[in-house]
């Protein structure tokens, strides 16, 4: 059991839902995340989500591509992200996932990557252009440290495949909202708690659902059907917003208590 | 063993590496292509368009004038560059848009670098009155002034894609994003052998009819097979059409040549198997410029039809296994070879059919006794007109 699993039996046994923050590790700079998370953390974060910048952000919106662009320009690699978790666990406890894309894990060779995230005090990996069918090698090495591979759902998911992604599934499962790329959107698909009950009803592993939500009445409505709520454009924008400001760390964590408070 | 596999691998390569949003439309695309492929009324339709439309077949041309200068090599050119649209291209979108149309898709969407993939997919659009958007990174859309125009011209809508690189690899993320968006009503088309599965089987079944009549042509002529085939590879698309109908004859030098830029230690070229390593980008697994760190470098070449920082995981599949060895050509080596082949046989070649052409005096070289070759002469250089001008500074 990894921190992940421990977060949610205690969300569960106190029957609350999980909200999970994401933001671009390294934008506006290294230290910038480094204060961030248990800032968040005491902002009502349960889990955190480091977004690991990639070159070719293809399932981001402009709110993150742009992000993700600051940090590279700035010189962030996945080395030095480890290092900031490592920082970060002389401080908080906080479960850390790290979001990226396939090719600077597979570059980075993946059993090295997560015995060496596993060392930094990280606790899963998210990986949208990763299959399960092509994530044999990665969960072998994830099963080997304890570490938990989130996979996803959408609405176009059918329920042949939805069955054989929530065995693979540890951690928990990222069910997108809507057939689209990350982003603030406006309202909540009507066909979502449907969709996400169904996958609830397949599996033990929790259903959190991501994409779009950015109002405290998002998250308060998604949270009735779903495991956790997992708020991220909204965040790095509100970073984007306030990245001069002496109290961006305050900025930022005050906008998250508005959407953590809900749940 | 047949490639690719059930999960669309070559070997280690190829793959779908996608958002879930998109996986279930992949399987019903494998799914639908394999049907109409295996429709001979699909065959009758697309062997229609290629013949009446397009012009296939196309000659296999010996340049004789080239090959005496040559020496050693007995030279054919397989002449995609007198297809509708002046190049290989339009062999796929007429492929991919009968199979969209089956599928009841109403909207198509591509990517392009240097416009030739836009403009034949601008083209069957038109053709066959679908909505057409088109990718292009903004730097491309100034380089390629004229190729907006001509699919503006057909009716496609021309978005100049402003983020990352503002290239080729930028365009093609946000064609994947239209897509994920759009998912149930779009159709992505897409220019290459690349891209997840089942695109690179795809794309290689349409362009085979240019080694499949090669083949045949070279056969009748001189009454065996060829010694050498010649193709240059950017992504891909002319190269795995001319070879892969021959892959399985051993006795075939399959040689496909890389874009060199300024030099394959220069970091400045788009050599993805000669001087990249293995790597994830656009969903399949393949050959990739990349940095340490797993970011995807900026590929160059003067040719823009070449300048792609990946290749289709068939030709790394190719390159792994022996079946076909890869070589790079530079910027100035292919100019060179541009004014060559317009000389000796009053062809101008595109500047990325120019690279296969600058191989030549190479294998020259090395060859003993006399020796056959296909080259794929992919396209025309009108399109390249501006950039010539530009470097001979005429």
């Amino acid at each position: 059991m990894n921190r992940i699993d421990r977060k949610f039996s205690e969300l569960r046994a106190k029957n609350k839902k999980a909200f999970i923050a994401f933001m671009t590790a390294g934008d506006p700079s290294l230290a910038a995340t480094e204060a961030l998370v248990p800032a968040l953390e005491r902002a009502g974060a349960d889990i955190i989500e480091l977004g690991v910048p990639f070159s070719d952000p293809m399932a981001d919106g402009r709110t993150i591509q742009d992000a993700s662009f600051r940090s590279l320009a700035r010189g962030t690699t996945p080395v030095k992200i480890l290092e900031l978790v490592r920082h970060v666990r002389k401080v908080t406890d906080v479960p850390i996932a790290l979001m990226t894309y396939y090719n600077p894990v597979f570059r980075f060779g993946e059993a090295r990557f997560m015995a060496e995230a596993k060392a930094a005090g990280v606790d899963g990996l998210i990986i949208p252009d990763l299959p399960v069918v092509e994530a044999g090698c990665l969960r072998r090495a994830a099963a080997e440290h304890d570490m938990s591979v989130v996979f996803f759902l959408a609405p176009t998911t059918t329920q042949g495949r939805m069955a054989g992604i929530l065995k693979a599934a540890s951690g928990f499962v990222y069910f997108v909202s809507v057939a689209g790329v990350t982003g603030a959107r406006v309202s909540v698909p009507n066909d979502l708690a449907r969709q996400v009950k169904m996958a609830r009803s397949m599996t033990r592993v929790p259903v959190c659902v991501g994409f779009g939500i950015s109002t405290p009445s998002q998250v308060r409505d998604i949270s009735l059907f779903a495991d956790g709520v997992i708020v991220g454009s909204a965040i790095v924008k509100e970073i984007e917003k306030n990245a001069g400001a002496k109290d961006m760390t305050v900025r930022v964590a005050a906008f998250v208590k508005k959407l953590s408070s809900v749940l | 063993m047949r490639m690719p596999d059930v999960n669309g691998h070559f070997g280690e390569f190829g793959g779908r590496y996608v958002p879930e949003t998109l996986m279930a439309l992949l399987l019903d695309l494998e799914k639908d292509f394999s049907l109409c492929w295996k429709d001979p009324s699909f065959r009758k339709e697309f062997r229609f368009y290629l013949e009446e439309y397009a012009g296939r077949p196309t000659r296999l041309y010996y340049a004789e004038r080239l090959s005496r200068q040559l020496k050693t090599l007995k030279v054919y050119l397989k002449r995609e560059d007198l297809l509708h649209t002046g190049a290989h291209k339009v062999n796929n979108t007429l492929g991919q848009i009968l199979v969209a149309r089956r599928m009841g898709k109403k909207r198509i969407i591509a990517e392009t670098g240097a416009g030739q993939h836009g403009v034949a997919t601008a083209t069957v659009c038109a053709l066959f009155g679908l909505k057409c958007v088109v990718y292009m990174g903004s730097e491309d859309v100034k380089r390629q002034a004229l190729n907006v125009v001509r699919m503006k011209l057909m009716g496609a809508d021309v978005v100049p894609v402003e983020s990352g690189s503002k290239t080729l690899k930028d365009a093609m993320n946000e064609a994947i994003r239209d897509w994920v968006t759009n998912v149930r009503d779009t159709y992505y088309l897409i220019g290459t052998v690349a891209g997840p599965h089942p695109y690179p089987y795809m794309v290689r079944e349409f362009q085979s009819v240019i080694g499949i009549e090669a083949r045949k042509q070279f056969l009748q002529k001189e009454k065996k097979l060829p010694d050498y085939l010649v193709a240059c590879v950017g992504g891909g698309s002319n190269a795995m059409g001319l070879f892969y109908p021959f892959h399985q004859d051993k006795k075939v030098h399959i040689i496909g040549v890389e874009a060199a830029g300024h030099g394959l230690h220069s970091g400045a070229h788009s050599a993805a198997i000669t001087a990249g390593s293995p790597g994830v980008l656009h969903g399949c697994k393949s050959a990739l410029l990349q940095d340490e760190n797993g970011q995807v470098s900026i590929a160059h070449s003067v040719a823009a039809g070449l300048d792609y920082p990946g290749v289709g995981p068939e030709h790394a599949y190719f390159n792994d296994t022996g079946i076909a060895e890869y070589v790079g050509v530079t910027d100035v080596e292919a100019i060179e070879a541009l004014k060559v082949l317009s000389r000796t046989e009053g062809i101008i070649p595109a500047l990325e059919s120019a690279h296969a052409i600058a191989y030549l005096p190479k294998l020259a070289r090395k060859v003993k006794g006399k020796k056959t070759v296909i080259l794929c002469l992919s396209g025309r250089g009108d399109k390249d007109m501006g950039t010539i001008s530009e470097v001979l500074g005429a």
